[in-house]
């Protein structure tokens, strides 16, 4: 008598799987209205989150580029002659946390200007009023203050100058963003687990006596589950398809608008491959995510028959 | 094949429904559970199926106590024992064929095996002609009829019927009964808890009745002894 089978317990047929993907289409069409409103809920939160995501991420970027941008300018005083000029880029080269050093005389520098603001400015060219300098980047771009100091500090140096203060204000700004952004993504994805979850539960209650007759012939909780699991799933994926299309839409417009203009400057958006198949493949995961974890949550209590 | 041992159930409110409960039902013996509502009759049915656990005591089904029996078994448990309830318990929205396919489709049984056995059982109830039928369509006891089939479709060795002939009228309780007859000439074993006196002492069993959580009286062949 009632001898396990195991391979009954863990391997479900096909043909059964078949029949619980049947039964979860055929539910979802049942529950019309339920389905309408977690499938707008699903919606709405996941086009939210896309939004974010697409705009964290692009903020990210830039952070980054214009980290990746910050050096410093060491000048070097005009009493330095070639060997000290020799020796002091040794020095900086072997400071803690210097990436590059490079050299820069002044006659580059002016040549440099003449190209950025024109040919009037090569009257300096007789008495060039600039001075040498080194262009230093830090290995870590938040170590840019220390190495600053830590070059001023040394011999032959007139001055030295970075982007002070601006470039912290910068960093605050995106962190504190990024904060705001995931706090209100989770919550976003609570909210649409809720919804889920109540939609489910309430085609369980609907379907209470068939559950309580599937347990009575022997159905196991997984034959009982899968159909409620693969429901909620099919919400998430009705969900994530308009947020995906309108994601896919809208950073295909911003590219074309924004990829010329920012052409040469110091920092550029995201390309849009692979990055929005990325973030569409994370909308979808997300959808099915909740839709399958809120059925989850819905469905244990009814399953102690 | 059933055997109960100082079987004690106290329900989370306080009512003890069993109070020390022994008893043995051998297998392929027909078995009538008498007694006045609230004695303990519907607990005593619903350990057998392990719809309910005792609080304390053995229960014993084939030498294994189901009341260790971990959760997750208890579906495998409940494919050896037919049950039958007075409100018939089918699911509207399938039809007759359905409804009895539906106790093989959860066991994964193959397609084919499904059809004959299906077919098989509707012929032996007599409904074989009504396979397309609705439950609201049939009368009560074709219902009962339809959920007979369904309980023996996957032979189990136990068949539990908890007042199968409580919503019906004579006629039609007798004609369930002469399927019960059947079913347990072929070697199944019957619990059925009833109310129903006239059965009780004219198709004459063993009788059990409950009192107060204890068995107050067991006799085989013995008769309703209620004055309802």
């Amino acid at each position: 008598m009632f001898e396990m089978q195991p391979e009954v317990i863990t391997a479900m047929k096909i043909r059964t799987f078949g029949r619980h993907i049947k039964e979860s289409l055929k539910s979802l069409g049942r529950n019309g209205w339920m389905t309408f409103a977690s499938v707008s809920a699903v919606t709405v939160t996941l086009l939210l989150v896309g939004v974010f995501v697409m705009i964290m991420m692009n903020l990210n970027k830039i952070a980054d580029d214009l980290e990746n941008d910050v050096e410093i300018k060491v000048f070097v005083s005009l009493d330095a002659e070639e060997e000290e000029i020799a020796e002091l880029e040794e020095e900086i080269s072997g400071l803690d946390g210097v990436e590059s050093a490079d050299f820069s005389t002044k006659e580059e520098e002016l040549t440099d200007l003449v190209l950025d603001f024109g040919e009037e400015l090569s009257l300096f060219e007789q008495s060039n009023p600039l001075f040498d300098v080194f262009y230093v980047k830090a290995t870590e771009p938040q170590q840019t203050e220390t190495v600053a100091t830590e070059i001023a500090a040394l011999e032959y140096i007139e001055d030295v100058e970075y982007g002070e203060g601006k470039i912290e204000k910068l960093f605050n700004f995106l962190n504190a963003g990024r904060n705001v952004g995931l706090i209100l993504i989770l919550a976003l994805l609570f909210t649409a687990m809720f919804l889920i979850s109540n939609t489910i539960r309430i085609t369980i209650v609907a379907r209470r006596t068939e559950i309580e007759i599937m347990k009575l012939v022997g159905a196991t909780n997984w034959f009982v589950r899968v159909p409620f699991i693969l429901e909620g799933m099919w919400l998430g994926i009705l969900g994530s398809i308009i947020p995906i299309g309108l994601v896919v839409l809208l950073y295909q417009k911003i590219t074309e608008f924004a990829q010329p203009r920012l052409s040469g400057e110091l920092f550029q958006l995201l390309e849009f491959s692979p990055f929005i198949y990325q973030v569409s493949a994370l909308i979808l995961a997300m959808g099915v995510f909740i839709g399958i974890w809120g059925s989850f949550m819905s469905i244990r209590k009814f399953l102690r028959v | 094949m059933i055997q109960m041992k100082n079987v004690y159930k106290k329900y989370p409110n306080g009512i003890v429904a069993l109070n020390g409960l022994n008893v043995e039902i051998a297998q392929g013996e027909f078995v009538y559970i008498v007694g006045p509502s609230g004695a303990g009759k519907s607990t005593f049915i619903k350990m057998m199926y392990r719809e309910e656990r005792p609080s304390s005591g053995q229960m014993l089904v084939d030498g294994k106590d189901i009341a260790k029996l971990k959760n997750r078994k208890v579906p495998f448990l409940r494919r050896d024992i037919g049950v039958v309830f007075q409100d018939f318990k089918l699911l509207p929205r399938l039809n007759v064929y359905e409804n009895v396919a539906f106790a093989l489709e959860v066991i994964e049984e193959k397609p084919q095996i499904i059809k004959e056995r299906v077919m098989e059982v509707l012929d032996m109830v007599g409904l074989k002609h009504k396979a397309k039928m609705f439950p609201r369509e049939l009368s009560g006891g074709e219902q009962q009829r339809v959920s007979i089939a369904r309980s023996i479709v996957n032979t189990p060795k136990i068949m539990i019927a908890d007042e199968p002939t409580g919503n019906l009228d004579p006629d039609t309780s007798w004609d369930i009964m002469n399927l019960f007859e059947q079913i347990n000439s072929t070697g199944t074993t019957i619990i059925m808890a009833t109310h129903n006196r006239e059965i009780v002492n004219k198709l004459r069993h063993r009788v059990i009745a409950i009192e107060g959580g204890l068995i107050v009286r067991d006799a085989a062949g013995g008769d309703y002894g209620y004055e309802d």
